[in-house]
């Protein structure tokens, strides 16, 4: 503990918890009073791409496993109304239990690693894109379903050529959402093994410069999703344009 | 015992994480000093109960006046909408680390970086809710004399509690979720149990998994209950 940071006081209150574990020991990592070092930075950049990748992979696994389900709850309910109130009840639940304690209940069903970190972070997208997907459905005026009953289209072509196109703003807004808070929690998957950028910014987490370059390139990737998101929203209802 | 203490167990089962809920547990490494059971559990549900309401004290007295601000005004919804983004794309982990460089460890990293979690819900929800009130309530109460502020206080406010409301139990979800980790940052809560695995065990991790999830869900029903008092009888007739 030669170059204790100002987070190795954490060692002795959370019981030996804090160590140094990176190995090397370069001079601007142990001057803990620099907040970002270029040259360290430009030498190591190369070290995020893998845990970059992996935070990617998480992403978008699991907002693609939650968008599939909370989509398809979605349906099921919109047909059968009963559904929707114990649907409503047991997203929210899920939602609410934290990722990080949901990592953990799941370890002694699938144990450490990256599927553990997956499903919990799809259970933590369920409600929001659930919960937004509905809403766009009942967002659509009658009306407007009336005419096409009347112009003899099936309650199955409803759905998919009327209701869920005037729904795409809302289910896409969920999405974007969740895709956006995923990212940012996903930095917490390292602590179930699930790799990712919390990876190299946890190992030397008393390192501003690490610190700024992990945490910044998962800032940045949320950013970047939610305006690619915000791009596809306007791609897909051109309409809203020409009003 | 000695073969426990030399193989760790392969996993945390249930029942062995309500025993160490309820009884202290003996440790691989604290010299024979029992970790865990129902007292330290208590403890550390408190500490994170508190770090969690100071956090959120300070998100609100953030994010409350400025939402309620620029929704009365009609202006900054570019603004709300932002920050509202933004917020949700901070790694918590990141930022209290990196606060942690520059002022420290210990409550007021926590309860600045935890309130950066809670601003932007409030925010965005108050402005949103304020906003939303029909101009033509807000005209008649102009009209039978009100001020602005009352205008704000008897009007807009009681209007918009039900989505003001929903921002801040967001916020409190938010903000107790990621209390879970910090002890990163020098303050025991529940998290103890899941980040320090190699003192409590994996019964101790799934332990603490457990209690936060109840925490949380705690938090979340006495906060729907809570809104149901707080909105006005009015508008629960209205919306049954």
């Amino acid at each position: 503990m030669t170059s204790a940071g100002p987070l190795a006081a954490v060692g002795e209150v959370g019981k030996g918890f804090i160590q140094e574990r990176s190995s090397d020991t370069l001079p601007c990592q142990a001057d803990s009073g620099k907040l970002f070092c270029f040259d360290w930075a430009r030498e190591h950049i190369d070290r995020y791409g893998t845990p970059t990748v992996e935070h990617l992979e998480l992403v978008l696994f699991s907002v693609a496993i939650g968008f599939a389900v909370a989509f398809a709850l979605a349906l099921l309910a919109h047909r059968r109304r009963w559904l929707q109130p114990p649907l409503l009840a047991a997203t929210g639940v899920l939602f609410t239990i934290p990722s990080i304690a949901f990592f953990f209940l799941l370890l002694p069903i699938t144990g450490r690693g990256r599927d553990t970190a997956i499903i919990a972070l799809a259970v933590y997208t369920l409600q929001i894109i659930y919960r937004n997907t509905m809403t766009g459905l009942a967002n659509v005026p009658a009306p407007i379903k009336e005419a096409a009953r009347g112009m003899g289209m099936t309650e199955r072509q409803i759905l998919w050529r009327v209701e869920l196109r005037l729904a795409t703003p809302e289910i896409v807004a969920g999405l974007q959402i969740a895709t956006v808070s995923t990212v940012a929690i996903a930095t917490l998957a390292v602590f179930a093994g699930g790799g990712g950028l919390g990876q190299p910014l946890y190992a030397s987490i008393n390192f501003s410069t690490n610190i700024i370059l992990a945490g910044g390139i998962a800032f940045l990737m949320a950013i970047a999703f939610g305006l690619v998101l915000f791009g596809v929203q306007r791609l897909l209802t051109p309409w809203r344009r020409a009003a | 015992m000695i073969g426990a203490a030399l193989s760790p167990a392969p996993l945390a089962s249930i029942e062995g994480a309500i025993e160490f809920i309820l009884s202290p547990q003996n440790s691989n490494v604290t010299g024979g000093k029992k970790v865990g059971g129902f007292d330290q559990v208590v403890e550390l549900a408190v500490n994170q109960i508190e770090l969690t309401l100071l956090a959120l004290a300070l998100s609100l007295l953030v994010a409350l006046p400025i939402g309620l601000y620029l929704g009365h005004r009609g202006t900054g919804e570019l603004f709300a909408t932002v920050i509202g983004n933004a917020g949700r794309a901070v790694p918590e982990l990141a930022l209290i680390a990196f606060m942690a460089t520059a002022i420290g460890v210990g409550v007021l990293n926590l309860t600045i970086a935890l309130a950066v979690l809670g601003v932007p819900p409030i925010l965005a929800n108050t402005f949103v809710g304020i906003h939303q009130v029909d101009r033509a309530s807000v005209d008649a109460a102009r009209g039978i004399g009100m001020t602005e502020f009352e205008v704000l206080r008897k009007v807009e406010i009681p209007l918009a509690i039900p989505t003001i409301f929903a921002g801040i139990r967001g916020a409190t979800i938010a903000i107790v979720a990621t209390a879970t980790i910090a002890p990163l940052a020098g303050v025991l809560t529940l998290g103890d149990f899941i980040i320090n695995q190699n003192v409590y065990g994996d019964n101790g991790v799934l332990a603490g998994a457990i209690v936060v999830a109840l925490l949380a869900l705690a938090l979340e029903f006495s906060l729907a209950g809570l809104q149901r008092l707080l909105t006005s009888r009015g508008l629960k007739l209205s919306s049954a």
